[in-house]
């Protein structure tokens, strides 16, 4: 079974489409890199799937309820905000929220986890306002993990993080994967991308352009239509990586 | 600190303010004499006293101060903004309106329960404009919006009133009125009020994990299955019934709802469900420690508790605008 099916999934503005046909299926097992430029509809497109925004068309999660859709999914915003200056334990916690009170040993269990994975055990009893950007990204990523829900929608999850965090962070969500969890993750660089994802999904003006494994989809044709840029696989010791070189004129 | 903790301390802290509220005024009764009087209802004049003056006065203090401060913690919580406070969404404003109305007109002298309903006539009308102005579905900003043109409107008409008033003895009344005061209130007003902020109170703290979700903001609360339409209606509507019947019966009495959930905060965790139940007991105890305060520094010259607080909560005011700067 599918952990995430869309399709024709469709979201307007006014008469405009931002989200335009899209059907797309995630395995359980899956890290799907989302990758378009800025305005493709990448937050659009999993905000609809998450019925966070009205749409056309279908997405697996709408049949649910509110609750179980929570259970079904966590959703990550790329906005990391954190209001009120509570413990890092309290703010992983509010992640239980869709199973219950929170307070159940399997509750403790699914905190202690989320907080081992993004090595915040230290950081237990801080306040979650006072860390750093980097830390305040682990922490919200802690929270949506003790959701554990077995699939997880992440909105640029690493900008604005320095490279070790951006690596730690994709992965966690291989490991996730390796755990039988899906993972949909929007990205801008296309480099983690194409080394963290099994599977890369390219959007552009709100539609499906190419799907398959980042060598096809990151072809020299889609990134010259979609980006305007031009890219190459290169071959290093750690095996072939993308890189992005220049802007097509 | 520790929940259970903090509330047995403000419970204790509470329950100690209401029994000084009990012992304190013009007449001058005996602890033991007027506690029994209280209980027994033996002892002549002091019966009068202790059940019928102080007693609606200091349930009135708990009663109000307590809904001003869990609507202040539960507005800021929805709001995540420390500055918000219950008068922000029109309610306070208008409630003082419609009371002010029923003084000029002359319906508060007809009838003892006139201005008290026609306080909650005007959170009434209040609440159902701003509801129509932000809608079921707009966002925090409309809400904050319509609040504010509602409370400006509000305050205009208060003030044409004051403007059109026959004669100055009628404006001071109205004057005094809006100061805020729970003098010569009887248990009449207790009854009143009671029904609608009780049923604000249980409203507001079952809202407490959908409040502790939004620390995280819109968008995660809801994946969260979190309703924020409903949030926001359940906030609306108790804030009314409670703040408009708190105004309706004490008048606009400031600076609760924005001082006690900032000054409990700390003690919670900053975590904005548990701070409802604290902020309702803190409010609880700074307004009747505020109106045992007017008994005491002047006993014959009939201070508002409205000034008092002000004056107690300004600078409260200023501290937190200090200390958030500091943050910053």
């Amino acid at each position: 079974m599918s952990a995430l099916t869309l399709r024709d999934l469709t979201v307007k503005r006014g008469d405009c489409p931002v989200v335009d046909n899209v059907s797309l299926t995630i395995a359980p097992g899956e890290v799907v890199g989302l990758i378009g430029p800025n305005g493709a509809g990448k937050t659009t497109l999993m905000r609809a799937a998450l019925g966070l925004l009205r749409s056309e068309g279908s997405s697996s999660l709408l049949a649910l309820g509110p609750a179980e859709r929570a259970r079904a999914a966590a959703w990550l915003p790329q906005a990391r905000e954190i209001a009120w200056p509570v413990s890092v334990e309290t703010l992983v916690r509010l992640g239980r929220m869709p199973h219950g009170a929170g307070t159940s040993p399997t509750d403790d269990a699914a905190v202690h986890a989320a907080l081992q994975r993004c090595g915040l055990e230290s950081f237990r009893t801080r306040s979650a306002t006072a860390l750093s950007g980097g830390e305040q990204a682990r922490v919200l990523i802690a929270r949506a993990l003790a959701q554990d829900a077995p699939l997880l929608l992440a909105d640029e999850p690493i900008a604005g993080l320095d490279p070790a965090a951006q690596i730690q962070i994709m992965e966690v969500f291989q490991t996730l994967a390796g755990e039988g969890k899906a993972v949909l993750v929007s990205l801008h660089d296309l480099g983690l991308a194409a080394r963290h994802c099994t599977r890369l999904v390219l959007l552009h003006r709100g539609r499906l352009v190419a799907e398959g494994s980042p060598r096809d989809v990151l072809a020299a044709q889609h990134l010259a239509a979609t980006f305007g840029i031009s890219g190459a696989f290169v071959e290093t010791p750690s095996g072939p990586l993308f890189q992005t070189l220049e802007v097509l004129r | 600190m520790r929940p259970g903790v903090l509330a047995l301390s403000l419970s204790g802290l509470v329950a100690l303010l209401f029994a000084v509220s009990l012992l304190i005024g013009p007449a001058q009764l005996g602890v033991t004499e007027s506690l029994r009087a209280l209980w027994s209802g033996e002892g002549g004049a002091t019966v009068l006293v202790m059940r019928e003056i102080r007693l609606p006065r200091a349930l009135l203090a708990a009663m109000v101060g307590a809904v001003l401060g869990l609507s202040g913690a539960a507005l800021q919580g929805y709001l995540r903004n420390p500055l918000a406070e219950p008068g922000l969404i029109g309610v306070s404003g208008a409630a003082a309106l419609g009371a002010v109305i029923a003084l000029q007109t002359g319906l508060a002298g007809a009838a003892t329960l006139a201005l008290p309903l026609s306080g909650l006539a005007g959170a009434l009308v209040a609440v159902l404009i701003v509801l129509l102005l932000a809608g079921p579905r707009g966002g925090a900003l409309t809400l904050i919006l319509a609040g504010i043109a509602v409370s400006a409107l509000a305050g205009a008409l208060t003030a044409l009133v004051l403007n059109l008033s026959p004669n100055p003895f009628a404006a001071s009344e109205i004057v005094f009125w809006t100061l805020g005061s729970l003098a010569d209130r009887s248990m009449v007003h207790v009854a009143l009020a009671a029904p609608f902020i009780g049923l604000a109170g249980v409203a507001l703290l079952s809202q407490a994990r959908a409040l502790d979700a939004l620390t995280l903001g819109e968008d995660a609360a809801q994946a969260m299955g979190v309703s924020l339409t409903r949030v926001r209606l359940t906030l609306v509507l108790a804030i009314a019934a409670g703040v408009g019947a708190a105004t309706a019966v004490a008048g606009a009495i400031g600076f609760v709802g924005l001082v006690v959930p900032h000054l409990l905060r700390r003690w919670v965790g900053a975590r904005p469900g548990r701070l409802l139940w604290a902020s309702a007991l803190g409010g609880a105890a700074l307004v009747l420690a505020a109106d045992i305060a007017v008994r005491l520094i002047a006993p014959d010259r009939d201070l508002k508790l409205g000034v008092i607080m002000a004056l107690i909560g300004a600078p409260l005011f200023l501290h937190l605008i200090w200390r958030t700067r500091a943050e910053a």
